[in-house]
């Protein structure tokens, strides 16, 4: 099939399926279609870039000039993205076809996809179930077929989780691999753009290109990117892979931990060794992560004033403060959702006089030792194996009334994230009793992201063996 | 530690954000239980710890010293609530 005949082809499908999975919240059929024939004469011409070809959707947290970038917040429902973000200008470059706009939490705060102005995304697998958070429509879009790959944004597990709940490949890179220009941010010291895609190897042509150096982003390093596609064909002999025993413990499904272990037994038949490990401080990693994140995105959500971009309030209620005190006061309620007023509410009382050092500075401290657990584990392993959630895709409204429940979703994911290193989560099978997919996830040092590729593509291998 | 409605609309007002009586009694249950549930990190010795405030260490970056096209004027108003063609627009502020 010629590349205009794909994209014709996926948006048959986004027409067919889109109403129910609520994947995409807009799509640019015209203008991508018009895209997809000046590739395909590259490609016919030989001068086409390493990603031609490639359909890909972008979640609503990255800026993609002249398009809507609305986070799936009431805040920025008419909000024009006035530049390309650093990683939309690459994959631009690299001539992906850029698609449409994908669903998500709002401000990509969530683990379920249901807190969203455009409604939840459903699962593909399973239209009762929710798709994972917060990039649910980038993994849905990716399992329904509507496209190749699409981009996430993970600062606790929103690539991974997704990715695992709907059974694709989901890549979060090490914190810095990246450049974050351009992402509409959540929590400024986790926030990672990854991609997500059918096969391992699409995600690692992706990191290729959206990897490295970038002047807008003093966080993205310049380390050299590395080849990371040739990393998805070398051998796992001698890969040493741990395990470390606290991803394994209460509250995981016992099928999810009878599939991870038999795939720890066929790594080592395959020439992996083996390293029991221990990461003493995971127990402490999402009441740490949910202090500091939400700390960051109270200040960083400060910016939504109702001045400068994003909703204002048509009406003023009556008081005794100042005009402009009422004006913040009354757009920033009306423009966000629940769940971020919650965090915003959370983030300022943790970084509030008399609370700051109980609470922030604490969490600081405990981040460094769950950066150290990682640190001596990475002196004796490559790779760390894990579940990626302790059960599959939940029922759509299952922990409305439990702050907490939601939150302990995330911890599997929540501690790469605090460490700066990069995980991936790969599709491994189907659950014996609802027959919903479950992900293996590997975790591999900061920039150590081709031992990570390296054993996730044996996984590939392992299922098609 | 328990945060009360008072604490709960002291906070709002620093967050700046309005909150009928109903999300006040909300949010009050619901940052309890999570506060709460973070309090397990005082089990945990950090008294000769450092803060974590970079997860790598952060290098100084040098760029040139050259200017680049900045967002222009047309853009940056492009998603303003209120503008005229130069400015942002605010409700008057001096009373």
């Amino acid at each position: 099939m010629t590349l205009p005949e794909r994209v014709s082809a996926y948006f048959d499908a986004i027409r067919a399926r889109n109403g129910e999975v609520n994947a995409f919240v807009r799509t640019y059929e015209a203008e991508a279609m018009a895209e997809a024939e000046s590739v395909q004469r590259k490609i016919d011409a030989g001068t086409a870039g390493p990603l031609a070809g490639m359909v890909m959707g972008i979640k609503d947290v990255i800026s993609e000039k002249g398009r809507i970038t609305s986070c799936a917040s009431g805040i920025l429902r008419e909000f024009e993205a006035v530049y390309d973000a650093t990683v939309i200008e690459r994959l631009k470059a690299a001539d992906a076809v850029l698609i449409g706009r994908l669903n998500m939490d709002e401000f990509a705060m969530g683990s379920s996809n249901e807190h969203s102005i455009y409604g939840p995304t459903r699962n593909p697998h399973d239209l009762s179930r929710v798709p994972g958070g917060s990039s649910g429509g980038s993994a849905a879009a990716v399992a329904a077929g509507f496209c190749d790959a699409t981009l996430g944004s993970d600062t606790g597990g929103s690539v991974r989780q997704p990715a695992g709940f709907c059974g694709v490949v989901g890549l979060k890179p090490s914190y810095g691999r990246v450049s974050r220009h351009g992402l509409v941010a959540y929590a400024s010291s986790f926030d990672s753009i990854g991609p997500l895609s059918r096969t391992v190897e699409e995600s690692a042509r992706i990191l290729e290109v959206i990897a490295g150096e970038d002047a807008h982003d003093m966080t993205c390093s310049r380390k050299p990117v590395g080849e990371y596609v040739a990393a998805t064909r070398q051998s796992i002999r001698g890969l040493r892979i741990g395990v470390p025993d606290e991803y394994f413990g209460e509250g995981l499904d016992p099928h999810i931990r009878t599939r991870i272990m038999d795939l720890v037994a066929r790594f080592e038949a395959d020439g992996a060794v083996i390293v029991p490990c221990r990461l003493p401080h995971s127990a402490y990693a999402i009441a740490t992560y949910y202090i500091l994140a939400t700390a960051e995105a109270s200040s960083n959500l400060a910016r939504f004033d109702g001045i400068r971009y994003g909703h204002r309030a048509a009406k003023l209620p009556a008081g005794d403060e100042s005009a402009l005190l009422r004006l913040y006061k009354q757009s920033r309620s009306e423009g966000f959702g629940t769940e971020v007023k919650k965090r915003i509410m959370l983030g300022t009382y943790v970084l509030s006089a008399g609370y700051y050092e109980a609470y922030y500075g604490k969490a600081q401290r405990v981040r460094r030792l769950i950066q150290e657990d990682f640190k001596r584990a990475f002196s004796q392993c490559d790779v760390l194996i894990s579940p990626i959630a302790p059960t599959t895709a939940f029922p759509i409204g299952e922990h409305p009334d439990d702050p907490v429940a939601m939150y302990l979703n995330d911890i599997y994911t929540i501690s790469a994230n605090l460490a700066g290193i990069c995980g991936i989560s790969v599709p491994a099978g189907t659950h014996p009793d609802d027959g919903l997919p479950i992900g293996v996830q590997f975790m591999a040092d900061a920039f150590r992201e081709e031992d990570l590729l390296r054993a996730a593509a044996h996984v590939e291998r392992i299922r098609e063996a | 530690m328990s945060v009360t409605k008072d604490d709960v609309a002291y906070i709002a007002n620093l967050a700046r954000l309005t909150l009928a009586d109903d999300e006040i009694e909300r949010y009050r249950n619901d940052m309890n239980r999570i506060l709460a549930y973070m309090d397990q990190l005082n089990q945990v010795d950090t008294s000769a710890v450092e803060p974590l405030t970079h997860v790598y260490a952060p290098e100084t970056v040098w760029r040139r010293d050259e200017a680049q096209p900045p967002l222009s004027h047309e853009d940056a108003l492009k998603n303003a609530p209120d503008a005229d063609s130069d400015y942002f627009r605010v409700p008057k502020v001096i009373e």
